[in-house]
């Protein structure tokens, strides 16, 4: 196998006395959609906060396309190529979906210490933040305030602004939550697009969804992985059962 | 030798009222999230409380007392009309309400006792020099406040880390919504704790009045200190209130004692007596410059406690 | 929504309208004192507009911003006394000067948010007033006479009020339209941004602080320029002009006017002063007035005089 996109080594964060990532160690493949998957509290956050840079860990390494970048700031990794989308929301909410896009792409597009031109003037600024927003089926809310979007509409935004920095890789915590059935196809249909194009970490508690999607599974537990493999191999594993599909599948009945 | 002792403990005196000025701030920040730029103005309330009050009772215990009382009353209300709508509200709505304040209570003041300074003349019993090492002596009123602000200081640890009211404190300081859920009077304990720190700011001004003029205004000044202070030792530390208050009360007095000396030693005697003012009162921010650049939440921020 | 735009626009158009006629206002009624009052406003409506660019459109609430005044000031007022008249010369200096304290200052309180910022940045403008008042060369705590204008080599003539005034108001046009631009370019949207949500805009690959503090050292080289023309008009500077209050004065005036609006700042100011004038020419204690009424404006009054005339249509 060639080397990985991304390699997380002995990947290790405390908050306090509390251990949320321990001694974690990952490998995502070039084209690979690769889901990790867990009980709430499992530290998937945390793990794709110290992906992107928003916390540093105490300990271990993450490469990145064969390039060092555990010590990175957040700006720097997204100029790389790592886009994430935010488990709660984060958008610039006082601004149009079309600019919290085009910022995206103008982050991608040289420095900006432009003073005079308009930038909402800049066509290629706009096309790019169009075809993004087309993309996630948003084209026709281009205008509208973010504050004003649905929270539907605001799950798929997200993934617009991270498809604007042209990303190698793109973290996605959680994309379908708090999303009703018809908008989570709409989400499942999207993501599979996009898996032809980038590789994909997917963070996420829908496991039809999970399963349908995924070439590989991680499963993390209390800040490990406990298990790493295709999907068939994560449903036959009898840890994976005990640890965490015992319990989902309560709740699978329940819904 | 002499002058160092003395220095020092002028350093001392210092670091303590500001500590006793600061240690209300940073308990209203922490507690309830305020901003309260007026926290001067209770300290300019309690030297113009004490000077009218000693001026009236005749007695100068008697009169610091009520001055003490009245301040505490005075936040209390303050607390009430218009501090506790700001609650929640944000940090720059503070700024702007308490900046207000300021105006309101300095033309207050210039209303009731005129635009010239009061003066509060200290009784006899303290103004009498006292030996403290063979050969050095320091007045005893000044003594007296490193007592009363050392006395003030272990209190209100002892209160804040023994009490019930303490653990409250502590609660709301890291957690808000704990308070809440423990079912506690959270107005109660709000306006508590503004009246407590309105005391300990009307406590150092009143201190100070006898050593400087009362007059209009002499709250900002040390507000500003105290700034420094809580940035310094981080928002909403008690602890770190307290070691920034010291650092900065020393740093500033012993700048401006010994500073124009050093100065002489290395720069011609012109250019230091130009320079020397100047740099002196710029120590202490680049002592909070320093901090900020080594730890930007302050030495002892609250919230890793 | 276009309607309220409307009434701003309505409002802008009528102050600039209102601005540059009022010299004619003051030769056919007589009343100089209003061209008088109205240079001062102008110009500390240029220094509102250099705050509101930070506070407003980049949400760094910076409590030290009268001290520009004072640098731009006493560049103007030491090279004077030192015998150096020419405009040419002071007036970069003085922008320049301002330009590297609001550097360094940047550099510094940017590293923190929130209340700390405001903290830091009301402790440096003090800093900067201390050293003002330690200048005993320059006057001290006194201040210092400035006994003849910048001399701009027959260009213009500060000495002239009328001339004067212009000049003032062509640089708060020239401020207000360059805040314009900026707002609208590639930075102003990175800094705007930014005040938003920070985290989202570091992640989609923006280094906050490198946006941040440019920013910041452009409304403080604008304020520096706002402290030049104050100088002149008063003839003087003292370590007064960067006093606290007056940094407070000056956030008061952005608020009230409506932030992260072109022209608010410029309505903070006329309303700020005027009344300012209006009060203490009926009690010597305006401020017992105005203390309360800032107090009330912070409770009921949302997104200041501008935000009203634009809920005014929209409701």
């Amino acid at each position: 196998m060639a080397d990985p996109l991304l390699r997380v080594e002995n990947l290790v964060r405390r908050f306090g006395g509390i251990v949320a990532t321990d001694n974690l160690s990952l490998d995502i493949a070039k084209g690979e959609l690769h889901a990790i998957i867990g009980p709430n509290g499992a530290g998937k956050t945390t793990l794709i906060s110290q992906l992107t840079g928003q916390l540093s860990p105490s300990a271990g390494t993450i490469h990145f396309a064969g390039r060092d970048v555990t010590q990175l700031p957040a700006w720097r990794r997204s100029t790389l190529g790592l886009a994430r989308s935010f488990q709660i929301t984060s958008l610039l909410p006082d601004f149009t979906a079309a600019d919290n896009v085009a910022l995206a792409a103008q982050a991608h597009d040289g420095h900006s210490f432009y003073f005079w031109g308009q930038a909402r003037k800049e066509k290629h600024l706009r096309d790019a933040a169009l075809s993004a927003l087309t993309r996630v089926g948003l084209d026709h809310r281009a205008d509208v305030v973010v504050s004003r979007l649905s929270h539907g509409e605001q799950r798929e935004l997200e993934l617009a602004v991270a498809l604007a920095t042209k990303p190698q890789l793109l973290l996605l915590d959680e994309p379908m939550a708090g999303l009703g059935s018809t908008e989570s196809t709409r989400m499942v249909k999207l993501l599979q697009e996009l898996r032809r194009e980038v590789t994909i970490v997917l963070v996420e508690h829908d496991m039809e969804a999970v399963f349908a999607l995924a070439d590989r599974i991680s499963v993390l537990v209390y800040g490990r992985v406990i298990a790493s493999g295709s999907p068939a191999e994560i449903r036959g594993n009898e840890e994976v059962k005990r640890a965490y599909l015992g319990d989902q599948h309560v709740v699978t009945r329940h819904g | 030798m002499l002058l160092v002792v003395e220095q020092f403990l002028n350093g001392l005196q210092l670091g303590l009222l500001l500590f006793l000025l600061a240690a209300g701030l940073t308990l209203v920040f922490g507690i309830m999230d305020l901003v309260n730029l007026a926290h001067g103005s209770l300290y300019m309330m309690g030297a113009y409380f004490a000077a009218t009050f000693v001026a009236w009772t005749g007695s100068f215990l008697g009169g610091i007392a009520l001055a003490l009382g009245a301040t505490l009353l005075l936040g209390i209300v303050l607390e009430f009309v218009a501090l506790r709508h700001l609650y929640g509200r944000d940090h720059l709505d503070h700024v702007l309400a308490t900046f207000g304040l300021i105006l309101f209570f300095n033309d207050a003041v210039r209303l009731i006792w005129g635009p010239a300074g009061l003066a509060l003349p200290l009784p006899p019993w303290l103004t009498v020099p006292i030996q403290i090492v063979p050969g050095v002596f320091y007045p005893a009123y000044r003594l007296a406040i490193i007592v009363v602000a050392l006395a003030v200081a272990l209190m209100l640890y002892l209160v804040v880390m023994r009490t019930r009211l303490g653990m409250l404190i502590r609660a709301g300081a890291s957690n808000r919504e704990m308070i809440g859920a423990l079912g506690i009077n959270i107005k109660l304990l709000y306006t508590l704790v503004f009246g407590l720190g309105a005391a300990l700011a009307g406590l150092a001004g009143l201190m100070q009045a006898p050593i400087l003029t009362v007059q209009i205004g002499m709250g900002e000044n040390i507000l500003i200190l105290a700034f420094v202070i809580i940035v310094i030792g981080g928002i909403g530390s008690i602890r770190g209130a307290f070691v920034a208050s010291i650092l900065v009360g020393m740093i500033d007095t012993l700048g401006r004692a010994f500073l124009p000396d050093l100065l002489r030693k290395i720069l011609s005697s012109a250019a230091a007596s130009t320079a020397a003012p100047a740099l002196s009162s710029m120590l202490i921010y680049l002592l909070m410059a320093i901090v900020l650049v080594v730890r930007p939440e302050g030495l002892f921020p609250a919230n890793r406690r | 929504m276009t309607a309220s735009l409307n009434a701003r626009n309505v409002a802008a158009a009528l102050i600039v309208a209102g601005l540059l006629l009022l010299p004619l206002y003051a030769q056919l009624s007589g009343n100089m004192f209003v061209l008088t009052l109205f240079t001062r406003i102008v110009i500390f409506a240029l220094a509102a507009v250099s705050l509101n660019l930070i506070m407003g459109y980049g949400g760094m609430m910076s409590f030290g911003h009268a001290a520009y005044l004072g640098i731009g000031g006493y560049a103007v007022g030491i090279l004077a006394a030192e015998g150096i008249g020419s405009g040419f010369v002071q007036w970069p200096v003085a922008l320049v000067t301002s330009a590297l304290f609001a550097l360094v200052i940047g550099a510094l309180s940017l590293r923190t948010r929130g209340v700390y910022f405001i903290m830091i940045t009301l402790a440096f403008a003090q800093m900067a007033y201390y050293v003002a008042a330690g200048l005993a060369r320059y006057g001290g705590d006194d201040g210092l006479t400035i006994y003849k204008r910048s001399d701009f080599a027959g260009l213009i003539n500060l000495s002239g009020r009328v001339q004067f005034y212009y000049l003032c108001t062509g640089c708060l046009f020239g401020g207000i339209y360059l805040v314009w631009r900026i707002v609208n370019s590639r930075f102003g949207l990175v800094v705007q941004g930014l005040r938003s949500n920070e985290q989202r805009m570091q992640a989609i690959g923006f280094p906050a602080t490198r946006y941040r503090l440019v920013c910041f050292v452009i409304a403080g080289t604008m304020c520096g320029l706002a402290g030049a023309l104050l100088a002149n008009n008063t003839d003087f500077v003292s370590p007064a002009v960067m006093y606290w209050t007056r940094s407070g004065d000056l956030m008061v005036m952005v608020i009230l006017g409506g932030m992260g609006s072109l022209f608010g700042p410029v309505v903070g100011a006329i309303v700020y002063l005027l009344l300012e004038e209006l009060l203490s020419q009926v009690t010597e204690y305006w401020a017992l007035i105005m203390g309360p009424l800032l107090l009330l404006i912070v409770l009921f009054g949302r997104g200041g005089i501008m935000g009203l005339l634009g809920r005014l249509h929209r409701g």
